[in-house]
């Protein structure tokens, strides 16, 4: 690994801890244990300062130094962490965040259009500080990079691929690691490092030497005395091994052996270390490194005559060497053999994880989206030629391809719990801005959804919270006055349902004003004075361009522009959003998406000469349509059910044949029919955009192609159901 | 050995390098006091290298002083580390999997 792959690292990794101290700092309040969060906290600034040391990034360190000042000082109760000084350190997040960024840029110095940023920052951090010791911190922080940063000779072993001598029978690496005694102030942890070691590999064995340890009295606990013998499994080439100790490469001795190395170099190694050499034997030996005889072997040779190569001497087992030696007892070494058998016999069994260009899975989601059609393709050429075994073939070709096209899609899908925990600074930020006391929960993180939805849903969302907050959620004297708690609270829900994902995005504010609504509308020109309207319609007047209740704009919302484009975003995403509210008691507005934007598992139906595809999730059941002529409303089970027929809908030429069909559709809790001529069944169905020039066209939301080659519209559920329920309100009115 | 002889102490908490010195001096005074001492980890949810030493340390301490000091109660954080690093046969005593 090089530099710039490990600063990559502490790149990625310093804005991981960044975004922890973020939401430590934000919970601090809610946590009950606040030692732990400050102890979170500081953890996250200390292992910054010391990873940018090693890179002399010393306007980092110096900066990241002032704030683990402060923050020790919090730590040992000697200031109270107070609001003023949380907003203060997320500033101090984000100036970090900032020079992160500067680093990822390539900018390695501070950068001076923010030096004035950061001078005010630290001298605020100074004015919180206990006691004046900025002196003695600023002098510390300029000498620890220095101390860090010098560039020592790595202390690893390069070992060249010699011939000759008798190589060892093993395939695996030996890493032997002495880590210096400083590691440990330098805020690493050699677990750590342990810890990271299996994403290359298997850890086949490993020994602690803790023979370094001085008695109880010397022994400082902050010092580090440990070392490690390893064998270790892996793929991986010497340089990424080394790789992983590239942080404390100047604090530790390295030394790596390759698999089927010479066993002189476990002889070598040996005599480098510290340790008594029967000893160190024993303890490669149980790391399974090399065997006994062939240690035995070697050593014998070193022994007996500098430079005499001669590989005949008999080789008498290590085992009683180590015996006579008073250190092991015979039974570890052969447990010690025995072992190095089974371990050698064990098959790998690894959990990896790769990491891939999303345009590669795009493409594949792609190329399988082809696969399918060329699928629907052949599947009909085998119905049309009435060939048995062809039409056998084809359907488990279809079926494997389902599978495919199921595990391609689950590639994309991602968790929507880091976009919600996004959503807890902006609470706090907003909040603090607008003078509201308000919190934020979270439900449903785990739900998963396709990651460009993801990608998509972010700023709806934030104009969503945005909105509750500033509107949703009423100043502190009107919730006490109404009896509620002080606090107002948003919440974040997500969950499943008939292949949508919903997120549902509420405040336990003050609820929308039906009347207000609507005389806004009414002045606004978007609704008839005389006009009915049920709730829902009229809280969904929110959404049309132009509307603002805000008595009061802020610079948060109110300005009318938003809910409209909350609403087209979404509306772009396959998505619909609805709206409900009790008065008093908050607003919840529901957005539904799609699970995926590519390919979906559709119903075919058929009008006159046309093909529609209905997305099979929202297909409850098929029924026979009757009904009394005239009517658009049948009779389901003792309910009414409003249908639509999808030939006057689209005004398709000609008459419905002698059997129509209902296929009954649901959204939420919206239930309706379309009627149509045919039932053509399932189909796997491709979503392929329409056209630009198409985009203001009512209930398509996209086309397929079928294995005829002909072209089918999807129906647009969503846009469907609008068209029913209006109607349906309507004539209940 | 009697059995009153047999002393208690328990680790809580993070045992890593913040702690790890204080640690040290109040395992080592306990264990001084007694010929059979033993360390309760139950309350550990965080070990590192620094709060391991503490634990090799006292073990060889204990060894050398011909007493006796056994670990109990192994939290899951303890477990992990002692699993990862192989150090059961080190500290010979009988750890409970999680």
């Amino acid at each position: 690994m090089n530099l710039d792959a490990a600063l990559q690292t502490f790149i990625a990794e310093s804005r991981e801890l960044l975004e922890d101290m973020e939401n430590a700092l934000l919970n601090v309040d809610l946590a009950c244990d606040t030692g732990e969060a400050i102890a979170a906290i500081f953890r996250a600034a200390h292992t910054i300062k010391g990873s940018a040391g090693l890179f002399s990034l010393d306007h980092i360190v110096a900066f990241t130094h002032v704030v683990e000042s402060l923050l020790d000082e919090v730590r040992d109760c000697r200031v109270v962490l107070n609001d003023e000084m949380i907003v203060l350190l997320l500033s101090c997040c984000d100036f970090l965040n900032g020079m992160i960024d500067g680093l990822a840029g390539g900018n390695f110095e501070s950068d001076p259009d923010t030096q004035a940023e950061g001078e005010m920052l630290l001298a605020q951090l100074r004015r919180h500080m206990a006691c004046a010791c900025e002196e003695g911190g600023a002098a510390e922080a300029a000498a620890g990079p220095g101390a860090l940063a010098i560039p020592a000779e790595p202390g690893v072993e390069r070992i060249g691929d010699g011939g000759g001598e008798e190589r060892g029978d093993n395939d695996y690496w030996h890493i032997s690691l002495r880590f210096g005694r400083g590691v440990l102030q330098n805020g690493m942890d050699p677990i750590a490092f342990l810890r990271y070691l299996p994403k290359l590999g298997t850890i086949k064995a490993i020994a602690t030497v803790p023979d370094a340890l001085p008695p109880a009295e010397e022994m400082d606990a902050e010092l580090c005395y440990l070392g490690f013998e390893i064998a270790f499994d892996s793929q991986a080439d010497k340089e990424a091994i080394e790789g992983v100790f590239e942080f404390v490469q100047d604090d530790c001795e390295i030394r790596i052996i390759s698999p089927r190395s010479k066993v002189s170099h476990y002889v070598d190694l040996i005599r480098a270390l510290p340790e008594q050499a029967a000893r160190l034997g024993d303890i490669l030996v149980r790391c399974g490194s090399v065997t006994a005889r062939e240690l035995d072997a070697a050593l014998n040779q070193q022994h007996a005559a500098e430079g005499a190569a001669g590989e005949a001497l008999p080789p008498p087992p290590l085992g009683s060497i180590l015996v006579e030696g008073g250190n092991v007892p015979p039974v570890v070494v052969e447990a010690a053999l025995a072992k190095q058998k089974q371990v050698s016999e064990q098959k790998a069994q690894e959990s990896r994880s790769i990491r891939i260009d999303s345009e590669k899975l795009d493409k594949l989601i792609d190329l399988v989206g082809e696969l399918i059609i060329a699928g629907a393709r052949a599947n009909m050429i085998g119905q049309h030629i009435q060939n048995a075994e062809l039409q056998e073939c084809t359907s488990i070709l279809s079926g494997l391809v389902e599978e495919v096209r199921d595990a391609a899609l689950e590639l994309r899908m991602v968790k929507i719990g880091a976009t919600f925990n996004r959503f807890q600074r902006v609470v706090h930020d907003v909040a603090r801005e607008l003078g509201k006391d308000i919190g934020l929960m979270v439900s449903g993180e785990d739900s998963e959804l396709d990651k460009t939805v993801v990608e998509k849903i972010g700023d709806p969302l934030m104009h969503l919270v945005r909105n509750a907050m500033d509107h949703g959620i009423e100043s502190a004297e009107a919730r006490v006055a109404a009896g509620k708690p002080a606090k107002g609270m948003i919440r974040l829900n997500a969950f499943h349902e008939s292949g949508s994902i919903v997120i549902e995005v509420s405040d336990d504010g003050g609820g929308l004003r039906k009347d207000k609504i609507f005389a806004k509308a009414v002045e606004r020109g978007l609704v008839d004075p005389e006009r009915k309207m049920s709730d829902s319609e009229i809280y969904n007047l929110i959404f049309e361009p132009g509307f603002s209740t805000a008595e009061k704009i802020t610079n948060l919302s109110g300005r009318g522009v938003g809910m409209d484009v909350v609403k087209r975003n979404i509306t772009a995403l396959r998505g619909s959003v609805d709206i409900g509210s009790r008065e008093g008691q908050g607003t919840t507005v529901t957005v539904r998406l799609p699970l995926t934007l590519a390919i979906i598992d559709g119903f075919l139906v058929q009008v006159g000469s046309s093909v529609f595809v209905v997305p099979l999730d929202m297909i409850e059941e098929c029924i026979e349509y009757a009904t009394e002529p005239g009517q658009d409303y049948c009779n389901l089970r003792g309910q009414v059910l409003p249908f639509i027929r999808l030939r006057q809908l689209f005004r398709i030429e000609g008459a419905g044949t002698r059997r129509e069909s209902i296929v009954v559709l649901k959204l939420g809790t919206l239930r309706a029919g379309l009627v149509v001529d045919t039932l053509l069944g399932e189909f796997q169905t491709v979503i392929k955009p329409l056209s630009p020039i198409f985009s203001e066209v009512k209930c398509i939301s996209g086309s397929t192609i079928l294995g005829s080659g002909e072209v089918a519209l999807i129906v647009d559920v969503a846009a469907l159901m609008r068209t029913v329920g209006g109607r349906a309100v309507a004539m209940a009115a | 050995m009697s059995n009153a002889a047999v002393s208690q102490f328990a680790i809580e908490g993070e045992f890593t390098i913040y702690r790890a010195a204080d640690v040290k001096t109040e395992l080592l005074d306990a264990l001084r006091k007694t010929q059979v001492l033993e360390v309760n980890l139950a309350g550990v949810s965080e070990l590192d290298t620094a709060g391991l030493q503490v634990l090799m340390l006292a073990k060889q301490t204990a060894q050398a002083d011909k007493r006796e000091l056994h670990l109990v109660a192994h939290s899951p954080a303890v477990v992990e580390i002692f699993q990862m690093l192989d150090l059961g046969a080190f500290f010979g005593d009988a750890v409970l999997i999680h």
